[in-house]
């Protein structure tokens, strides 16, 4: 055992204090649903219905410009302020499913302001579909989060899995709720954002609980105390590594964010929000709430085997 | 005693990897990129009986699907991908730079009735009356092009013919007239000849046009992904590069903590690089955008393999023991973790393979296929390479695997 994981652990108790990073969460957690039912979601056409066209200009331009363009070929229709990102690209939404010949008709008034170079992207979604997309995101969620908790439950204890589960969904909702805050819009890359966080998060958890599994076999927890410092030394004990693995995986999503397609963006970020969250979390609060959950069943256990005593 | 043996051995598995390697261009270029990465665009059609009292079930659904494929075919792309979705759907993916978006979308979404009509507008036969690919390009004696029509039902079209005989009849796309050719005598085989002053091409319009008129069911837009080639190019170009600033991090970072093994780690990580590469080529599995920083991310994930295993023999070798037993330590304590931890990873990419739809599943079918790479190369091969080096007696100074004599405890 290191020595080193074993002087920090004496230094700083992170599961004494768990009480401090449970309060942080809520807090968290207050704020993104409070944001969420305030603002809500913005939600792109994937999700809501309608068009979205992206435009490649590949030139200086002047988003009024476009919005003229925009405005002239399509008078009645309602559409978001177009808006520049990236080099020299643009985009612009409409709220209903607008027919590709007037699409085409805006790339040609672009070519001939702007020159051949222009290209158009677009996606364009319909209600129905919209509704179904949403539906089968939030299912492929509870169900991914169900599949794991299972297999922690039987691979560890039923009390772990449910910690696993709690620490899933609150990985789930931080870049949810940190997307509402930041009006970041919401797309199907999102989703799949999403699940890889699913799949990612836990595994700094379960690195943890495979090293208190470990530990609990020569380390007695007879007393709270004792399961308090069980899991303390086990956290210190793997905190390199959850912190070498985080910072590599990091690395490469930081590297997405600034460097990658404008089109991953969205996923890029949702993964980096979702990783930081998720090493907070098996940190901070997946083996907390188990100590929190062994904790009542200790002291339930006690109360039930009193009377027997007496 | 060193064991030269070893060396040897890790030496030829290495340089064997390392002419792998080179083929990883090639392999690279091999792999199908998605729509987003080359251009082309993709379109889910709820397919509609084109008469009522007509149901649309599996077996419409499949030549629809077939007629779509088919008009895709026309317009001059090779391999388009059509599903059909059950209960109603279909859903085109097209990822090409040249193909014509607008032209091939108006030729797939066109309802596109074809009808054969008389002179005062009333519908003699339908498209569907026509042989499956019944019309192609023939020639007249003098070698001029004609275009030759099969019909299902020889009966029906010389009963046509009888009663219209010496009359125009138009063949129409819905109420567009396309030719007006007049019969000329009763047809009684089933075939009949339609004669103009066509040119080579503009017979094989016609003649596409009439196989391709014959689609059983409407089609609606429902949902419309196109992205233009610049677009694609660019988006691949600058996701590599991403891709190749974020993997050097890694390589450095596993060479300055670990030292001996981040080589190892890093020899293994190359070979996971190629090995997916190469797996995603064999399997035909389509490259996407999100599927591409799947696999970026599937890097970071991989290396964890590695990081848990030398952080065990990192503290194994601080408590005291020797490169060895340290080595066999870590690496038996670690495996569990490990395949706890991909196991979960599998969970989710199953679970996102059956709820999501189309580019959703691609980056599932990645990050399965990733997830399972990795256990063979940064858990196994990678065990056993360090093992041969670690056996060579060469490395046995702690600083090889980034531990200081300082730290190492008294047992």
């Amino acid at each position: 055992m290191s020595y080193r994981a074993l002087e920090y652990a004496d230094k700083y108790n992170i599961v004494k204090n768990r009480k401090k990073f449970f309060v942080i969460s809520w807090i968290i957690l207050a704020l993104g649903l409070l944001s969420m039912f305030t603002f809500g979601l913005n939600l792109g056409v994937d999700f809501k219905a309608g068009t979205r066209l992206d435009m490649y200009i590949g030139k200086d331009f002047s988003t009024t410009d476009i919005d003229a363009i925009v405005r002239e070929k399509l008078p009645e229709t309602h559409f978001t302020n177009v808006t520049a990102y990236g080099e020299k690209q643009a985009y612009t939404r409409f709220e209903e499913t607008i027919p590709p010949e007037k699409l085409t008709e805006i790339e040609q008034a672009l070519i001939a302001k702007y020159g051949d170079q222009v290209t158009k992207q677009e996606s364009t979604v319909d209600p129905i579909i919209a509704q179904e997309l949403v539906r089968n995101a939030g299912l492929a969620i509870l169900f991914a989060a169900l599949g794991i908790a299972i297999y922690v439950a039987f691979r560890f204890q039923f009390l772990i899995g449910v910690a696993c589960a709690i620490a899933l969904l609150h990985d789930v909702f931080i870049p949810i709720a940190l997307f509402s805050v930041f009006r970041l819009e919401v797309d199907l890359t999102f989703i799949a954002a999403i699940l890889t966080i699913v799949g990612y998060s836990l595994n700094d958890t379960i690195v943890i609980f495979d090293r208190i599994r470990e530990n609990e076999r020569v380390m007695k927890t007879k007393t709270i105390e004792d399961l308090e410092h069980l899991v303390n030394v086990s956290l210190w004990q793997t905190m390199r590594r959850s912190v070498f693995t985080v910072v590599t995986v990091l690395a490469t999503a930081v590297a997405i964010v600034f460097l990658g397609s404008e089109g991953i963006r969205n996923f890029s970020l949702v993964l980096i929000f979702g990783l930081l969250s998720g090493s907070y979390s098996s940190i901070f609060i997946a083996a907390q709430i188990w100590v929190s959950l062994k904790k009542r069943e200790m002291n339930k256990k006690r109360f039930s085997t009193a009377p027997n005593e007496s | 005693m060193i064991k030269w043996s070893r060396l040897v051995l890790f030496l030829v598995v290495v340089g064997l990897l390392g002419g792998l390697f080179t083929t990883t261009g090639q392999v690279a270029s091999n792999i199908t990129l998605g729509l987003d990465l080359k251009g082309g665009f993709e379109i889910l059609y709820q397919v509609e009986p084109l008469n009522e009292g007509q149901k649309v079930d599996t077996t419409l659904l499949a030549a629809t699907a077939q007629m779509v494929e088919k008009r895709v075919n026309i317009g001059g792309v090779t391999e388009p991908e059509v599903n059909v979705e059950l209960p109603d759907r279909i859903r085109v993916k097209i990822a090409s730079h040249d193909a014509d978006q607008e032209k091939l979308r108006e030729l797939i979404g066109k309802p596109a009735v074809l009808t054969f009509r008389d002179v005062q507008g009333k519908t003699l036969m339908r498209g569907s009356d026509l042989a499956p690919g019944g019309a192609a390009v023939g020639y007249d004696e003098l070698k001029r092009p004609l275009v030759t029509v099969k019909f299902k039902e020889p009966k029906l079209l010389e009963d046509v013919t009888r009663a219209n005989l010496g009359k125009p009849m138009g063949i129409f796309l819905d109420d567009t007239m396309q030719t007006n050719p007049t019969i000329q005598s009763v047809i009684s085989g089933g075939s009949a000849q339609i004669t103009g002053n066509y040119t080579q091409e503009s017979a094989q319009e016609l003649a596409d046009l009439l196989n391709s008129g014959a689609m059983p069911a409407k089609l609606i837009e429902k949902q419309v992904t196109s992205v233009g080639a610049t677009l694609g190019a660019m988006s691949l170009e600058k996701t590599l590069y991403a891709g190749y600033i974020g993997g050097a991090f890694i390589f450095l970072f596993m060479l300055v903590v670990y030292r001996l093994p981040g080589l190892v780690a890093n020899i293994t990580l190359a070979a996971f690089i190629y090995l997916s590469l190469l797996f995603l080529d064999w399997m035909d599995a389509t490259l996407t955008l999100p599927g591409i920083a799947g696999f970026i991310l599937g890097i970071g994930m991989a290396v964890d393999a590695n990081i848990i295993t030398y952080e065990r023999i990192q503290e194994e070798i601080r408590s005291g023991k020797t490169i060895l037993s340290a080595f066999r330590a870590g690496e038996r304590r670690s495996l569990v973790t490990i395949l706890d931890a991909q196991v979960t990873a599998l969970i989710a990419a199953v679970v996102l393979y059956f709820f999501g739809t189309s580019s959703i599943q691609g980056f599932a079918i990645i990050s399965m296929l990733t997830t399972i790479v990795s256990i063979f190369t940064n858990v196994f091969a990678s065990r056993f390479l360090l093992g041969l080096l670690i056996r060579t007696n060469l490395f046995k100074k702690p600083s090889w695997f980034g531990v200081k004599e300082s730290e190492i405890g008294e047992l």
